[in-house]
């Protein structure tokens, strides 16, 4: 517990670490999915390529979405972009400096998905196990071309009873996979690149306005919390004084009505004033009553002359 | 818990010393990799090469690239080469400090990748497979069959469940063979890298050794120096925040009294103080006014002196200094502190 105690802290110290480290738990939650994921391809001629590619694809949008929607900043962008000018201008240099750190971090779990997919191999056998050309393969050489689809469609199951020890079927799965882990380093090879030059050749190139752009989104992230606080802690002292003005008005019409004779003992003052005159069930249940038939205007104004 | 409490605060005391456990993990997630990583051989002649060298050292050239990627040393290496030289000199001494530091930190998961990769075998069993010496390893009696037969038999010799060619050479015979020599290859490269490694650090005191205490003082200064810049940037913004919200709830109020033109409220001493922390806004007309300027017309990053103690208990309170030099528009003002 301390353990992660102590990193959470360390990732919480500012709203960089916290979008670093949510960026981190997608990843890692992508490669999870995908070994908990039960690939099945139905190994027929029109399904296999749509399953497939539909198994690469549709989960790296879902993952995208989940890493914009997840990161703060995204919202504070958005306001920033759509607000009014106002008294403020707008400087564009922080909207593309937001915009392109968020992007970043969303693109790290869909790209992990798809490099995870490629290198295991199993969804581009899939898809493209129709798509081989039967002639480079010998079990597949003599057989009509409905039924060579029609194997060339079953690859990818190793059960099925025609084709569990066919050599020819292991020799297209062998293929096909090291095409596909071939594509996967690739690409890996080529983010690892691009990534290791963005981050060489950037403080070449307008350094001094990165700096500023990250200052000011890191200003504008603090103050929209601070206002968030701010008008917290507000709520709370407008609601304990509303709640008070309600309590005082219930008092009054109670006495009001209630034609009872003034006390006369002077030392139940300070008990009494916690109870606010209030003081049976019957006067209870009228407040609880009035309370959700009649709550109180949002307006402490006169509160104050009391 | 409190070992790995100490452990974490000693490797995020320095750049260096967290640099140092990053590279830690990233070994043990490249062993982590290899065996989590299919190997799957092709088997045909023209792609086992391809494929087992492929696999031998595309992932190291990754993890290396990934070593510099995940080092915050290198947008500062790169930033001190490019700035500007200003007031304060540049040393290159420097530079070629933090480059090798974060070179030597970068190597140490592809070697540990390589190493574990010749150790196992299977990348050069592949690659390699069609280069068996015949004469020595075949048996004698094979029939003769065409160079691209023989070449198609031994490309299968990886996969044992496809391997047809047993009257040619034994499986066994060419798998153990290619293992042996890949081990062998395996074993001397880890002893390289270890003797290089010792040589470096034995031998780099007698060089240079004050030069080399002076690079890594000032490269650590650096570091350090962004580090606090960043922090006290943040600090700043923060101060900078609070005070101009509160300024803008200030300007609210004093517009909604300067509309509403009310006799000032005679209210006991105990309630002035409730009224500053309410902020002036009692009502749910007011509150939705302020919410719709503070979205409609943000206020200008421009913060007033604080203004002189009033009657009324608005007296800012501790406010910071605001900066002397401010220019009088109501336009966003960035203040650079470079």
């Amino acid at each position: 517990m301390d353990r992660f105690r102590m990193i959470f802290q360390y990732f919480q110290s500012n709203s960089e670490s916290v979008m670093n480290g949510i960026c981190g738990l997608l990843a890692l939650a992508s490669v999870k999915m995908y070994t908990s994921l039960d690939f099945s391809c139905p190994c027929l001629p029109q399904y296999n390529m749509a399953y497939g590619l539909g198994v690469m694809f549709v989960p790296p949008i879902i993952l995208f979405l989940c890493g914009l929607i997840l990161n703060r900043q995204a919202l504070v962008m958005l306001e920033e972009w759509k607000r009014p000018a106002g008294h403020r201008k707008k400087d564009p240099a922080v909207i593309r400096y937001l915009c392109s750190s968020i992007l970043q971090r969303a693109m790290v779990a869909p790209v992990v998905w798809i490099v995870v997919t490629l290198l295991d191999g199993k969804c581009l056998i899939c898809a493209f196990s129709g798509s081989m050309d039967p002639q480079k393969f010998v079990g597949f050489a003599n057989v009509s071309a409905e039924q060579v689809q029609q194997l060339l469609a079953k690859v990818p199951c190793k059960d099925d009873e025609l084709m569990s020890n066919s050599a020819s079927r292991k020799a297209v799965s062998r293929y096909l996979r090291c095409w596909s882990q071939a594509l996967g380093w690739s690409i890996l090879l080529i983010l690892i690149i691009a990534a290791f030059l963005a981050r060489w050749l950037r403080p070449c190139f307008n350094q001094a306005t990165l700096l500023q752009a990250r200052h000011w989104s890191n200003y504008i992230d603090i103050e929209q919390k601070i206002f968030e606080e701010t008008c917290c802690e507000h709520s709370r002292l407008f609601a304990h004084k509303c709640i008070l003005h309600f309590f005082e008005s219930m008092q009054q019409e109670i006495k009001l009505h209630s034609f009872s004779l003034p006390r006369e003992g002077e030392g139940d003052e300070g008990r009494e004033g916690l109870l606010q005159g209030i003081t049976d069930q019957d006067q209870v249940n009228k407040l609880l009553k009035t309370w959700y038939y009649e709550k109180p205007p949002l307006d402490v104004s006169q509160a104050h002359q009391r | 818990m409190d070992k790995f409490r100490m452990i974490f605060q000693f490797f995020q005391s320095n750049q260096e010393s967290f640099m140092n456990g990053i590279c830690g993990i990233m070994a043990l997630a490249s062993t982590q990799m290899y065996s989590a990583f299919d190997f799957n051989c092709p088997c045909l002649p023209q792609y086992n090469l391809a494929y087992g060298l492929g696999i031998l050292l595309v992932p190291p050239f990754i993890l290396f690239l990934l070593g510099f990627v995940l080092n915050n040393n290198i947008s500062m290496l790169a930033e001190e080469w490019r700035r500007p030289r200003g007031r304060r000199g540049k040393d290159a001494a420097v530079l070629r400090y933090m480059c090798c530091s974060m070179a030597q930190r970068a190597m140490i998961a592809p070697v540990v990748w390589l190493s574990v990769t010749l150790l196992d075998g299977k990348c050069i069993t592949c690659a390699f497979c069609t280069s068996v010496p015949l004469e020595s390893l075949g048996n004698t009696s094979h029939p003769r069959l065409s160079q691209g037969e023989v070449q198609r038999v031994l490309a299968r010799i990886p996969c044992k469940e496809i391997y047809n060619g047993q009257q040619l050479i034994a499986n066994e015979v060419a798998v153990r063979y290619l293992r042996c020599i890949s081990q062998a290859l395996g074993w001397c490269f880890v002893l390289l890298m270890t003797t290089l490694a010792f040589l470096v650090r034995l031998l780099r005191p007698c060089f240079s050794q004050a030069a080399f205490l002076k690079s890594r003082y000032w490269s650590h200064y650096i570091d350090i120096e962004r580090k606090l810049f960043d922090e006290t940037c943040a600090e700043h913004a923060r101060s900078f925040a609070k005070v101009c919200i509160q300024q803008f709830f200030e300007g609210m109020s004093t517009d909604l009294e300067a509309a509403r033109c009310h006799l000032p409220r005679k209210g006991p001493a105990d309630a002035g103080e409730a009224a500053e922390k309410l902020l002036g806004i009692t009502d749910q007309g007011t509150m939705n006014m302020a919410l719709k300027s503070w979205h409609r017309c943000k206020p200008p990053l421009h913060l007033h002196p604080p203004a002189p103690p009033t009657g009324n208990g608005w007296a800012g309170e501790g406010q910071p200094p605001t900066h002397p030099s401010a220019p009088q528009k109501e336009t966003a003002a960035y203040y650079s502190w470079v």
